[in-house]
């Protein structure tokens, strides 16, 4: 087989064996090709143009939107919706703008991300490999709480939460959310730790580690992917939570997708649509800013956990 | 004082019993390999004596200890496991020195032992490395020292070579080997691979539908099968079985009248007990105990059609057909034969083995 140092060095081999790409060349384009295109062009352009639309009134003044050209470009910039929305837009009586909610939002959601991520991690640990007695039912009824409607349990929950001198507290809220996102959460982690080697949990304890150091020093130095996961599914949920938000957390509490829905809501005089706009890009800005910087992760860690998002 | 005592031991998982009232005594220093197809209960006796599963009936002993219930780090055993399973966020050294930070061994011992397992397995340069940087030899080594390090008696491998590949495997079969003459511990190796059962053991212990069929030296174990399943599982290219019905005229003179009425004369066959006539029995001959000249004074002609040849390098592989089974021989590469040709095939029933038909014994 002489073949391959011949055609390397000599031109006049390579002739003779061929060894060009021979056939009918691939055509780069299709009319089936230019179909595929032409709709994704589309369904980018459905999604894009309201957020076109949202940008450009929000850097608009507002005699400039009254004139009504919607899709043009703002003829005088300016920052002061941005501004307004963030410190000086009213809901009610109460003008401090978008701030204490955004606030509001951090202090519910980073404790309630970090605890249900450390319980459910736990959980799925103690799932996947200490089977104890009753795993198994303990795991369907969990499963099962991913599938019930919030609606049913809202009222048992207040008054829960009012018996136990939380309704209307940060803590009220925190652990509702804690609560909520477990039955996903556990199922989560309990399927990243089922598909790692029964051998690795084996190693551990015959070199002597227990629960908890099998789980600190062997499995959560693995687990970086599906927290990953867990975190942008609890950061964006909770973030865009409003429901137990306006329920549980109390006024002084209240997180920033209530206060916009106060803002937007408020009739006193004319609506201010470029403040409208500017509040609502503000607070969906903390989950589309987790979604672009952790892409990448999610899809890994989706892919790792073997769960069909 | 027997090194690692299993008595009565039973090991089920809900309904299904992989082990039940299971007996195994393995001596100070020797090398026990449990081997079986997959499925036969070897991993889980492994598992047994390890602590890494509750047994239902029975009792471990380990030193003279009674550990059934002791936990894994207790019963002074280490263990390599087939995926190698090292612990992937750590560097090697990380891993060789796991067991001894959560026994809270001191730092300049835990540094010694730890030099001294890399040492035996020669893995120092790769002490910074993380297990993604290490091929799969070099991985399985650093498992070998994980379970070194913890200075213990006993030894458990389950199946630590079946993910190598075939020139490592022989590499590292041969330092096991080493590595245990050196040590003198006691090491139990769980394999589904005949030859790392047959080039390692002290005793072989051979597994079928979680029951030892026989245990016994290698030697033993290939020549003097004690059922025909031990016969069938051990051996490659595997031995050849021919059914008939024994005729015994005479005490001592016995045949095996073949199927399609060939008659194999069994002249010299050591039975076990007082043979029966007229008996559903197989007849077992490894090929290699098959020659076409005869090669022994005691040796008894069968003739053959050759259908088949396999050249295999060291030698070659005959295949024809008696009393209508095919059977392989094992001939030397420089003898030349055709396909078609009709030979006498010799063997020496003594050498060879006689299985009840019905329950597989050895008659």
């Amino acid at each position: 087989m002489s073949v391959g140092d011949t055609t390397l060095s000599d031109p006049e081999a390579i002739a003779r064996w061929g060894v060009e790409p021979s056939g009918v060349k691939p055509r780069r384009f299709s009319p089936a090709r230019f179909g595929v295109y032409a709709f994704l062009v589309i369904s980018a352009a459905f999604f894009l143009i309201p957020l076109y639309l949202m940008v450009v009134t929000s850097l608009k003044e507002m005699p400039e939107i009254r004139l009504g050209n919607l899709f043009g470009l703002p003829q005088k910039l300016t920052f002061q919706p941005w501004i307004d929305a963030w410190l000086n837009a009213c809901t009610g009586r109460d003008c401090k703008g978008l701030s204490p909610g955004f606030l509001n939002s951090v202090k519910i959601t980073v404790p309630s991300v970090v605890i249900s991520i450390v319980i459910a991690s736990i959980n799925g640990y103690a799932l996947s490999f200490w089977r104890y007695k009753g795993a198994n039912l303990f795991f369907m009824l969990l499963v099962f709480g991913a599938f019930v409607p919030y609606q049913v349990v809202i009222y048992p929950l207040i008054i829960a939460a009012r018996t136990a001198g939380l309704f209307s507290t940060l803590a009220g809220i925190i652990i509702v959310h804690t609560i909520f996102g477990m039955p996903i959460l556990t199922l989560l982690f309990r399927n990243f730790y089922a598909a790692l080697p029964i051998e690795l949990f084996k190693a551990g304890r015959v070199d002597g580690a227990g629960f908890w150091r099998i789980f600190i020093y062997i499995m959560l130095p693995m687990s970086v992917p599906i927290t990953v996961v867990a975190v942008i599914l609890q950061v964006t949920g909770i973030w865009n939570d409003f429901l137990f938000g306006i329920i549980f957390s109390g006024r002084p509490n209240w997180p920033m997708t209530v206060q916009l829905n106060n803002i937007v809501q408020t009739t006193t005089g004319t609506r201010l649509y470029n403040v409208n706009m500017a509040a609502t890009i503000l607070t969906a800005a903390v989950p589309l800013a987790i979604y672009f910087i952790s892409g990448r992760w999610f899809v890994r860690g989706i892919a790792a956990g073997a769960v069909k998002g | 004082m027997a090194s690692v005592s299993v008595r009565n031991l039973g090991v089920a998982f809900g309904s299904l019993k992989v082990l039940a009232g299971l007996n195994l005594e393995v001596e100070k220093g020797e090398f026990i390999v449990l081997l079986g197809p997959s499925g036969c209960g070897k991993s889980t006796l492994l598992n047994a004596i390890a602590g890494l599963l509750d047994v239902n009936a029975g009792q471990v002993w380990i030193d003279g200890k009674n550990v059934t219930w002791a936990e894994p780090k207790d019963r002074g055993i280490g263990m390599v496991f087939q995926s190698y399973a090292l612990y992937p966020r750590m560097t090697a050294e990380g891993n060789l020195s796991f067991g001894l930070r959560m026994a809270r061994v001191p730092r300049e011992e835990i540094a010694q032992r730890v030099a001294r397992a890399a040492d035996l397995l020669q893995i120092q340069p790769l002490l910074k490395r993380r297990p993604v940087e290490l091929s799969g030899g070099q991985r399985q080594r650093v498992a070998i020292g994980r379970a070194l390090v913890r200075d213990v008696d006993v030894f458990l491998f389950d199946e630590p070579l079946s993910n190598l590949d075939a020139k490592l495997r022989t590499e590292l079969r041969v330092e096991l080997k080493k590595l245990h003459m050196r040590l003198g511990s006691t090491m139990i190796y769980v394999t589904h691979d005949q030859i790392e059962a047959l080039t390692l053991a002290d005793r072989v212990a051979v597994m079928h539908s979680g029951v030892i069929q026989q245990l016994a030296s290698p030697k033993e174990i290939y020549q003097r099968p004690i059922n025909r399943f031990v016969a069938g599982f051990v051996g490659s290219p595997a031995m050849n079985f021919v059914t008939g019905r024994l005729e015994i005229a005479g005490g001592t003179a016995a045949s095996l009248e073949c199927n399609d009425g060939v008659r194999i004369g069994l002249d010299g066959y050591e039975f076990a007990g007082a043979p029966e006539s007229g008996r559903p029995a197989v007849l077992g001959i490894r090929p290699e105990q098959i020659h076409l000249t005869k090669m022994f004074g005691d040796s008894i002609p069968v003739p053959l059609t050759v259908s088949l040849i396999e050249p295999m390098g060291a030698d070659s592989l005959l295949w024809g057909t008696i009393g209508g089974e095919s059977v392989s021989i094992r001939t030397g590469p420089d003898e030349t034969h055709t396909i078609g040709e009709k030979v006498n095939a010799y063997f020496q029933p003594a050498r060879a083995s006689l299985f009840d038909a019905a329950s597989g014994a050895r008659l």
